[in-house]
């Protein structure tokens, strides 16, 4: 216990644990849009975050970038960054689709019982991680150095790198336009009607199964977001990066609601905050254990997570 | 409240029976044949290890890379871990990702009891341990069950985990478990031949083969004749309706609890059993996938169906293990390392083919189909 240590960190803490969750929340999105429309853990999303990861990279590779090269000038980064966000969101999407279509859809043809489908999941899951893993010789892959860190902001012996700003500021303004999207359009209308009532929504005209792959190109493109975020900040990937990832991020939509968008973000954020403190107070080893903990207690508190269940119901 | 409902007319689509014959022609001989039967497929168990003496099967079905009786051993901890599992999936319908935990807590329990290395010194024999692993492991099961009384489904699934997750990381970390240094020298289980060796050696896997089928034979009793008392029926009334199962009287908690508390011990059971055969413990046999890989186990096999936990066990233990040691004609390399591949595609193409699982429940089986007009969103 290193209480001291933790209050004089504290903002240091909560900036990274910021930055740790806002990973978290895109990557949690792609759980709860799935859960909310279809009422299944998609164990596979932690592997199209994964393949996101490796969109990217490969990219990169094209342009000769690879983890000894110097950082490029900021115009050439920026164009880096975008063509890596495009490989990853590309990528990302098209893996999420391609689960759905080739390990759940079949199974919601034949009407299965729900542990079916969690059952391919988790085989979707291991055959493509497992596939990377042999075709990688499941070594490490290191990331071109594209940002120099450098501090933007400094309050007392809190400071904010520019890499964190960016990947918090990017992944509030990816919340906002899904939020958006999933509120205001027609599409967003019919996840909402099918997340609802999938018998209703299918006799008022909506296409279940174009809302249901809509469903999965969109958890699909915020984990290819979340995949670019995670590269820059970690510096390398894995043929299962995705897996210890995608605990933390299941955990986050969980803790913040599952089916419930803006419980994704506040559980995202939470969660890194709390395993930063956690850190802090118990070391690092024990990051981990501080936010199951947490997750049991809340769970104890209000079973249905921080915002409730709702990606249909509330303001529908 | 609907009281009372008119039963509305299902169209029963054409069931596939062919599968349900073996089981229809077993259940109408008398008892007489049937304990033969029983017996002689018993005796045919304890038989296996002499498999690869059998001409032309036999060595087909042997593993290459390993030898076959430790393989068998490895299936019979794998049979107890989704028999165990599938009293807490399959009878009461918890979805329990974390189910390694307990086996973890078994291991760690004989390991600190009997390990030289362990802190406590007490030195004690393996079979001295093994109520008392049993019992800790129980009681971790309490331990996780009654927070999570409250929370259903995958609420349930990624607390669960999340007490395995804790469980792993404080072997991991914690100095008095030793992490990856492990334990060593935990005595394997007590016995001599009559010139004095000991019969659970380091050599020769069979005795612990034997041991583990005798284990698994006297909890798949036991788990069966709980599953047809009073407890496998509130069992069954909570998996299908939990609201009305209470107003029906089903003490709920009380059977949630004994569910988690008998899937822990036999889970417990089987870490026992792997620590008196491997003589070595460390944190890194605790992985999630191992859960996960008993999941699929048991939901491969067919989730509440006791035979199907059986085969859903041995086949994940057994289609690893028989890769091993085959060159593949493609890469040249061992076909080990595709092991996990070949087994996600595996679970897939199963699931999609009988969704219900190799050998279904029958009981379950017709739920689902009762069910299947009633779906409804939540």
């Amino acid at each position: 216990m290193n209480f001291s240590g933790l209050i004089h960190n504290l903002g240091p803490l909560t900036i990274t644990g910021l930055a740790q969750g806002a990973i978290y929340a895109l990557f949690a999105l792609g759980y709860t849009l799935v859960y909310g429309v279809l009422r299944l853990i998609n164990f596979a999303h932690s592997e199209v975050f994964m393949m996101g990861t490796y969109a990217t990279l490969i990219t990169w590779g094209f342009f000769g970038l690879n983890q000894n090269s110097a950082t490029p000038g900021l115009g050439s980064v920026l164009g880096y960054l975008v063509l890596g966000l495009i490989a990853a969101i590309i990528m990302s999407g098209v893996t999420a689709v391609v689960i759905e279509f080739v390990a759940y859809r079949p199974l919601r043809r034949r009407n299965a019982p729900p542990l079916a489908f969690l059952i391919t999941a988790i085989g979707a899951s291991t055959v493509i991680s497992e596939a990377v893993g042999v075709a990688t010789h499941r070594n490490l892959r290191g990331v071109p150095p594209l940002i120099k860190p450098a501090t933007v902001v400094h309050i007392g012996n809190t400071t904010i790198t520019n890499l964190q700003l960016l990947i918090i500021l990017l992944a509030l303004v990816m919340m906002a336009v899904l939020d958006v999207f999933i509120n205001r359009t027609r599409l967003g209308r019919g996840v909402r009607a099918v997340a609802q009532n999938p018998d209703g929504a299918a006799l008022m005209g909506v296409n279940k199964n174009r809302v249901i792959s809509l469903v999965f190109l969109l958890g699909g493109l915020m984990a290819g977001i979340a995949a670019v975020m995670y590269v820059l900040k970690i510096g390398d990937t894995r043929y299962d990066a995705g897996f210890n990832l995608g605990i933390s991020a299941f955990t986050a939509a969980v803790l913040g609601g599952i089916g419930n968008l803006r419980g994704a973000l506040l559980g995202g954020l939470v969660l890194g905050v709390a395993e930063n403190w956690g850190a802090g107070l118990f070391g690092t080893e024990w990051h981990q254990v501080v936010s199951f903990v947490l997750l049991i207690v809340i769970l104890m508190f209000r079973p249905t997570g921080l915002l409730g269940e709702s990606l249909g119901r509330a303001r529908a | 409240m609907t009281t009372l409902q008119e039963p509305t007319p299902v169209e029963t689509p054409p069931r596939k029976a062919r599968s349900f014959q073996l089981r229809g022609w077993f259940s109408q001989l008398p008892w007489p044949a049937r304990l033969v039967i029983i017996l002689a497929v018993l005796a045919c168990g304890y038989l296996l290890p002499y498999l690869g003496d059998v001409p032309v099967i036999g060595p087909q079905i042997i593993t290459q890379g390993i030898d076959w009786p430790s393989a068998l051993f490895n299936m019979s901890y794998y049979v107890l871990l989704a028999v165990g599992l599938n009293v807490v999936v399959g009878f009461a319908g918890m979805l329990d990702l974390g189910y390694v935990g307990f086996f973890a807590v078994g291991t760690y329990t004989v390991a600190l009891l009997c390990s030289s290395d362990s802190v406590l010194h007490t030195g004690w024999p393996w079979l001295a341990a093994v109520p008392i692993a049993i019992a800790v492991a129980m009681v971790s099961g309490l331990i996780l069950g009654w927070p999570t009384l409250r929370l259903r489904g995958d609420y349930l699934a990624i607390v669960t985990l999340g007490f395995a997750e804790i469980i792993r990381i404080t072997a991991d970390s914690a100095n008095f478990l030793r992490g990856n240094r492990g334990f060593t020298d935990v005595p394997h289980p007590p016995g001599s031949h009559s010139d004095g060796s000991p019969i659970f050696g380091v050599v020769d896997a069979t005795p612990y083969f034997w041991l583990g089928l005798t284990v698994v034979i006297i909890a798949v009793l036991a788990l069966r004749n709980l599953d047809r008392s009073r407890v496998g029926r509130s069992w069954l009334a909570i998996r299908e309706d939990e609201e009305a199962a209470e107003l029906m009287g089903v003490r709920t908690i009380k059977y949630k609890l004994w569910a988690f508390a008998i899937g822990a011990a036999v889970g417990g059971l089987g870490g026992v059993m792997f620590a008196g055969e491997q003589g070595f413990v460390n944190s890194a046999t605790f992985v999630l996938q191992f859960s996960i890989l008993v999941l699929g186990g048991v939901v491969m096999g067919g989730s509440g169906n006791i035979p199907g936990a059986i085969l859903g066990g041995a086949l994940i233990s057994y289609i690893p293990d028989r890769l091993r040691g085959i060159n593949d004609p493609i890469f040249h390399t061992d076909l080990y390392q595709f092991r996990f591949l070949l087994f996600g595609l595996a679970i897939i193409i199963i699931m999609i083919f009988r969704p219900q699982g190799l050998i279904p429940s029958r009981r379950r089986s017709m739920e689902l189909k009762d069910r299947a007009k009633e779906v409804a969103p939540q």
